[in-house]
């Protein structure tokens, strides 16, 4: 099925994963996409024969928020859009599909610091969203576009069953907004996608993704530590000090 | 029917520096004095303690110390024909709510205004002759002068524990400060803070320009220090968390820290908070203020009558409760009359980033919010206009509030958002690149003003206040010469990268992306009720006893943060309601 891929991340991740196979394959297989659309993936869980290890979804992580098939399509584009490499740890490893799904159900998801009345014009870009869709929406509703692209235009095949080369061209079309998707704007989708995978790979880790704070340690941040007194006017050599996160863990 | 509250002294809409300022002179003065702030109560213990306040998705994603929009936003049109649409996301600027309000995640950046600026149109006219200035430009001369402010940009910088250097003391040139300033009647309350990588390497570059390079005066202290009230301050730790956050060190001049703490021991302050003002009542024949209406925390609408009515909300939500009550004339920009709204100006925020090898320990994640290093030769009259082409001048400066990777990284021109390659190079220049600013003026245009929108309501069923601004041509050459001014001195530095974002010919006022929360005029200041909404001391020329406190004072903008000014003007105006209003209530000027 990923015969192509070759990011070992993934491959571990997917492994543990066992929800994810027969979910998806019962979508691809005929079985209606629109029963999974806006149903939690707990509930999805209990109405599926239950096989070894389906509790245990995404590592040790059960998505409340997203389906099945949505989380299989989040974290191979986790994958893509920061990939596990000679750089550093990639999106899934550190758990930014978690930091999505806990992040989705905050009132900020739900744009509860947003002007959401209507009436909703289009406008300029330099006017920015003005849309209908809060984050959540936008990110549901551009997943299942993305999909059923896909299957139009790939046999039958959803996002992550697709190529890492497939995806990575998918997502380019849509960043550059090329890709033309029912009921959403691809370059939409993308960008909030884009924000939200890289606020959940730099966030501290009490917000789900970073995981032993491993983005903050690629990049040097001290993370939380917040007194520098006495490296202001050091200039010969780097900050010595690994990074602290907000529960007190050092990393 | 509004449940009617007992007569006040004083009703103050918003409990930011202005707010605070003003409660505290007019308590002074043995007032009573209720204040009305729309937000939550705000401390630092325990609303910004650590390690609670540095949590960046909080803070600079979910916007915690920021005002919502659910409630209340403006829209935003480019030109006079179009439709406005809404802010709907924090974009541009950034307004404060709850106490404190936006000077409580301000940055700490406090200057003095230079004399030109206050004189501006007069001094252009002088200079460059009255055609130099576009048909469409309105600037105006503010109605005071440098002088008459000195003594409170003085004392405001005292209650802030300015850390800088002084210029000019008493007309001598002091080493190390500004030497194109006005005249201090003192040295800064403490020495300047000191250098990280990028502000000192601006020191050499700019000297190799030829400048003048000084520290940026910054209302984070340098050392320990009691105000003039007994506030006490901390020597700031360059947490890297200012524009944003609240601080967690007590080092970040605030209201919460330098004026609050007194004001709350004392009998005749009373702070009501989530108390959202809707309006301003004015009496039958709508000369003078007799209070306000509130919703309060329950959301029962509460009429607070007043002697005085001050407002010391944000510079926008000013305006808008002008409009919305009827105070003053609405500005027309087809037939020029009218003045509540005329003015609106902004500020030319542009920015170039340098990116260096791994030897450079450019460090962004230390901040010290307004600390640095900037220089003022292409400002006031040092510039030469006519043969830069424009009206206004600028500052450049290397300053580093403190970043951290969700507040975002700058990689090179040319990097792809994602994937190996981005990763790369957010890795290599998240602790070796730094950026220097631009901060221009922005001068007012006839098409610039503030009104009511037509279509869109807040959530208390209010017209939204509608920005009606887009970039000038003025403004976007001023753009270009000063940005590439900061490329030529940033190349001496030998950056491996490097990026400027100048604006370009036609560019359009984008509201998505941050630039600077210095929103100002729209209730501006003058010496004539025919072209300002209010007179030489903030009072509203036609309602007495309603005085509007804030950078809607502005006729335009210049090229320095307006904390400081609106301080001073804060001051002002509080000087003469306690030495002649309240002798004598009515107007202070005669129109």
């Amino acid at each position: 099925m990923f015969d192509d891929d070759t990011s070992a991340a993934r491959r571990d991740f997917l492994r543990k994963s066992l929800t994810l196979i027969p979910v998806v394959t019962l979508a691809s297989a005929g079985f209606p996409s629109g029963a999974f659309a806006q149903t939690p993936a707990s509930d999805v869980q209990q109405s599926l024969p239950a096989g070894p290890g389906a509790a245990a979804a995404a590592g040790d992580y059960t998505p409340t928020f997203f389906t099945p098939q949505e989380w299989a399509f989040l974290i191979a584009a986790c994958d893509r859009l920061i990939p596990s490499d000679h750089v550093g740890p990639g999106a899934v490893e550190l758990g930014v599909p978690e930091f999505l799904d806990r992040h989705m159900q905050t009132p900020y998801a739900n744009g509860g610091i947003w002007y959401m009345q209507g009436p909703f014009l289009e406008a300029a870009p330099e006017f920015g969203y003005q849309g209908r869709l809060n984050l959540r929406e936008t990110l549901r509703v551009g997943i299942k576009a993305m999909d059923a692209h896909c299957k139009k235009t790939y046999d039958g095949k959803v996002f992550a069953e697709l190529s890492s080369a497939q995806q990575e061209d998918l997502l380019k079309a849509a960043e550059s907004g090329k890709l033309a998707l029912e009921d959403i704007a691809s370059k939409l989708f993308f960008s909030n996608l884009l924000n939200e995978v890289r606020n959940g790979y730099f966030a501290d880790p009490s917000h789900g993704g970073n995981k032993n704070m491993g983005a903050w340690k690629m990049i040097g941040y001290p993370g939380m530590r917040a007194d520098y007194t006495d490296w202001i006017t050091v200039r010969d050599k780097p900050y010595p000090l690994a990074p602290v996160d907000l529960s007190g863990r050092r990393g | 029917m509004a449940n009617v509250k007992p007569k006040v002294d004083a009703v103050i809409v918003g409990m930011g520096w202005t707010g605070a300022i003003m409660a505290k002179e007019l308590t002074d003065a043995g007032l009573n004095v209720v204040v009305l702030e729309r937000g939550a109560d705000r401390d630092t213990q325990p609303d910004f303690a650590y390690p609670k306040v540095v949590d960046e998705l909080e803070g600079s994603v979910h916007r915690r110390y920021l005002q919502s929009l659910a409630q209340e936003t403006v829209t935003v049109r480019h030109n006079l024909t179009s439709t406005a649409v809404p802010y709907r996301q924090m974009g541009s600027f950034k307004p404060g709510t709850g106490v404190g309000g936006a000077g409580s995640h301000w940055s700490g950046c406090h200057f003095r205004a230079l004399p030109e600026d206050f004189k501006l149109r007069t001094n252009v006219e002088q200079r460059y002759g009255a055609s130099f200035i576009p048909s469409d430009m309105s600037i105006q001369d503010f109605p005071v002068s440098y002088e008459d402010l000195e003594p409170h940009f003085d004392h405001f910088e005292y209650v802030c524990g300015t850390s800088g250097k002084a210029g000019i003391i008493s007309g001598v040139k002091q080493p190390g400060g500004n030497p194109f300033e006005g005249s201090r009647s003192r040295e800064f309350p403490l020495g300047p803070n000191p250098n990280y990588l990028g502000a000192e390497m601006f020191y050499g570059a700019a000297r190799e320009m030829g400048w003048d390079p000084y520290p940026i005066p910054a209302s984070n202290a340098s050392a320990p220090y009691v105000n003039p009230y007994g506030c006490q301050m901390g020597p700031c730790n360059a947490c890297g968390f200012c524009s944003d956050y609240g601080c967690l060190n007590y080092s970040k001049a605030s209201p919460n820290i330098s004026i609050l703490p007194v004001l709350r021991q004392r009998k005749n302050f009373e702070l009501r908070t989530h108390a959202q003002v809707l309006k301003v009542n004015l009496d039958s024949d709508g000369k003078k203020a007799t209070g306000v209406t509130y919703l309060d925390a329950q959301g029962r609408e509460v009429e607070q009558q007043a002697d005085l009515v001050l407002l010391c909300a944000f510079s926008l939500y000013n305006v808008h409760l002008m409009l919305l009550s009827g105070i003053g004339k609405p500005y027309d920009p087809q037939t020029g009359e009218g003045t509540v709204g005329r003015n609106y100006s902004y500020q030319n925020l542009n920015r170039v980033v340098l990116f260096f090898n791994k030897e450079v320990q450019a460090n962004q994640f230390i901040g010290i919010g307004g600390a640095g290093t900037t220089m003022d030769n292409l400002n006031g009259n040092q510039l030469d206009n006519a043969k830069a082409g424009f009206v206004g001048g600028g500052i450049i400066w290397a300053r580093q509030p403190g970043g951290g990777p969700v507040r975002g990284i700058n990689v090179p021109p040319g990097t792809p958002n994602w994937g190996t390659a981005w990763k790369q190079a957010a890795s290599d220049a998240f602790r070796h690149s730094f950026y220097f600013e631009v901060q221009g003026a922005c001068m007012s245009y006839k098409q610039h003003y503030l009104s009511l929108d037509p279509t869109y309501k807040d959530g208390f069923g209010r017209p939204l206040l509608r920005i009606n601004f887009d970039w000038h041509d003025n403004e976007i050459k001023a753009s270009q010469f000063l940005v590439g001014k900061a490329l030529e001195m940033s190349k001496i530095l030998n950056p491996v990268a490097l990026a400027g974002d100048a604006k370009k010919p036609g560019e359009h006022y984008n509201i998505t992306k941050y630039q600077s929360t210095h929103t100002c005029g729209g209730a501006i200041m003058g010496s004539d009720p025919k072209t300002s909404a209010l007179n030489r001391y903030l009072q509203s020329w036609d309602v007495h006893n309603v005085f509007a406190i804030g950078a809607n004072a502005f006729p335009q903008n210049n090229g320095y943060n307006p904390t400081g000014m609106v301080g001073a003007l804060a001051y002002w105006s509080a000087k003469a309601i306690r030495e002649q209003y309240l002798k004598n209530p009515g107007p202070l000027v005669q129109a």
